[in-house]
């Protein structure tokens, strides 16, 4: 039996789809068998990161309308051996042609024959996000390092503490190092004791993010970017391995800083 | 029976007798001749109703009565008896609900009484009570203490850095910038009609009505 994590945060463009897609791709590396669900119907591009836009045939909504089986639908991503599917939202219909209750009996349906199941939740708080959260276990909460989304963040927990049993978990999105140590942007105790739920982790903001999604290609799968580093230490711990938090300084000390920080200078 | 104070009557119905009974006793009495004072001003009455329970229609017709028959300013209605929701509605104004938790943006927590808070309010959030609010945490959002009127009503916070703060009608908001620590202290209105933000020392003595405990000391 597996379990399902919502994705969410409220406001939109802080990376919901773009961390669905990195961390089912960094646990299907890990091994695990994945299913994503794409819950944006209207506004579906979940498929696109991932490169699968192309061998859509039936979607979320054909589905819940009985219209094929949930496995005729599930899209494989070939790179992974059979680990990682992705279940389509449906392009031409609205929100509100699928209800919580029949998401939930969806999600409980695939939990039998995955290990994981991620669900893209849409920007917002109305019938989109009541659908993505009905079938969920427990939730992620993304955010950035922004007033405004540290804001929606906050009402999101405050909804999803109602819902969900256990307390959602926060990821810090989009990171820029020199903005933080110069105190222009929050930095990530601020974000933290603000919203007071626990950090799963922090995501530096990175250009090849951009590229890689572009090309459809998770940037997970480039072994070098800092940002993939960081979806695949998030993915261990939601696997419950307990890795600590990268730290955020761009270069490593140099020979002399370490001398330097020996002696106890700057 | 009516008697005279030196700020105005004192209408003293009889408890006893039938409603309609006691309406053209009032009359009566009332009828019976007086000199108004010479200086025009309005006499001022209060009534006594006794044991006896009058609807807000009822007591509206005896202030009529009082107001048409002599030209009297009725003060107050006072009676022994209140109806159950009244005397439930007293007890929950003087109640002291609390919580744990934060208070989120969107989230809006309303109580009759006080309100004791050990989380944070954070921006968006908003708390309203009929009596005064104390956090023990941090209060970024909205605090309306006294929020049906009470305009001696006090908020404590032990960190006060609110986006707005209302007591009774009053409204005050944050200094656009403000870079001082505002650790442990309160807001009241104080006699210049305003709210102040103050340390939470001077409660003590502009509130003295909050310290209930005798003794000790």
């Amino acid at each position: 039996m597996g379990e399902a994590i919502v994705i969410t945060s409220g406001k939109g463009g802080v990376g919901k789809t773009t961390t669905t897609a990195n961390l089912g791709t960094a646990i299907a590396m890990q091994g695990k068998k994945v299913c994503l669900i794409d819950t944006d119907i209207g506004l579906r591009n979940l498929d696109v990161i991932l490169g699968l836009d192309n061998r859509i045939i039936y979607d979320l909504v054909d589905v819940v309308e009985g219209r094929c089986k949930p496995n005729q639908a599930l899209v494989k991503d070939k790179r992974f051996d059979g680990l990682l599917y992705l279940l389509p939202a449906a392009q031409t219909s609205d929100k509100s042609a699928v209800n919580p209750e029949q998401m939930k009996e969806l999600v409980d349906q695939l939990k039998q024959d995955y290990d994981y199941i991620l669900i893209d939740c849409p920007a917002g708080i109305e019938q989109g996000y009541k659908n993505a959260v009905a079938g969920a276990d427990r939730a992620i909460v993304v955010t950035t390092p922004e007033r405004s989304a540290v804001r929606d963040a906050d009402r999101i927990i405050g909804l999803l503490e109602q819902e969900t049993h256990e307390p959602p978990v926060l990821i810090i999105n989009r990171i820029r190092n020199h903005l933080m140590e110069s105190g222009d942007m929050l930095d990530i105790d601020e974000v933290t004791t603000h919203l007071s739920i626990d950090l799963l982790g922090i995501v530096v903001d990175d250009d090849m993010v951009i590229t890689a999604s572009n090309k459809g290609e998770p940037i997970t799968m480039n072994p070098d970017s800092k940002a993939s580093i960081a979806y695949r230490n998030i993915a261990k711990r939601i696997l419950g391995e307990s890795i600590p938090l990268m730290s955020l300084s761009d270069e490593k000390p140099t020979f002399f800083q370490k001398i330097f920080k020996l002696l106890g200078k700057k | 029976m009516i008697k005279g104070t030196k700020d105005g009557f004192i209408l003293m119905l009889n408890d006893q007798c039938g409603y309609e009974v006691l309406k053209e006793e009032l009359i009566e009495k009332l009828s019976v001749q007086y000199k108004a004072p010479a200086d025009g001003q309005a006499v001022k009455a209060r009534i006594e109703a006794g044991n006896r329970f009058l609807t807000e229609e009822q007591q509206e017709e005896i202030r009529q009565i009082v107001h048409q028959q002599k030209s009297l300013l009725v003060d107050d209605i006072y009676s022994n008896v209140i109806t159950k929701d009244e005397a439930e509605q007293r007890v929950r104004e003087k109640e002291m609900s609390s919580m744990t938790g934060i208070v989120r943006s969107g989230q809006v927590i309303e109580v009759e009484g006080d309100f004791l808070l050990v989380g944070d309010v954070n921006p968006g959030g908003m708390i309203m009570a009929g009596g005064n609010i104390y956090i023990l945490g941090t209060l970024r959002g909205i605090a309306h203490a006294g929020c049906y009127g009470k305009k001696e009503a006090v908020i404590v916070a032990s960190q006060m850095l609110p986006a707005q703060i209302r007591i009774a009608s009053k409204l005050n908001r944050a200094p656009d910038q403000d870079d001082e620590s505002h650790e442990m202290e309160c807001a009241y209105i104080d006699d210049r009609d305003q709210i102040v933000v103050d340390r939470l020392q001077v409660l003590r003595k502009i509130r003295p009505g909050m310290t209930k405990v005798e003794g000790g000391i």
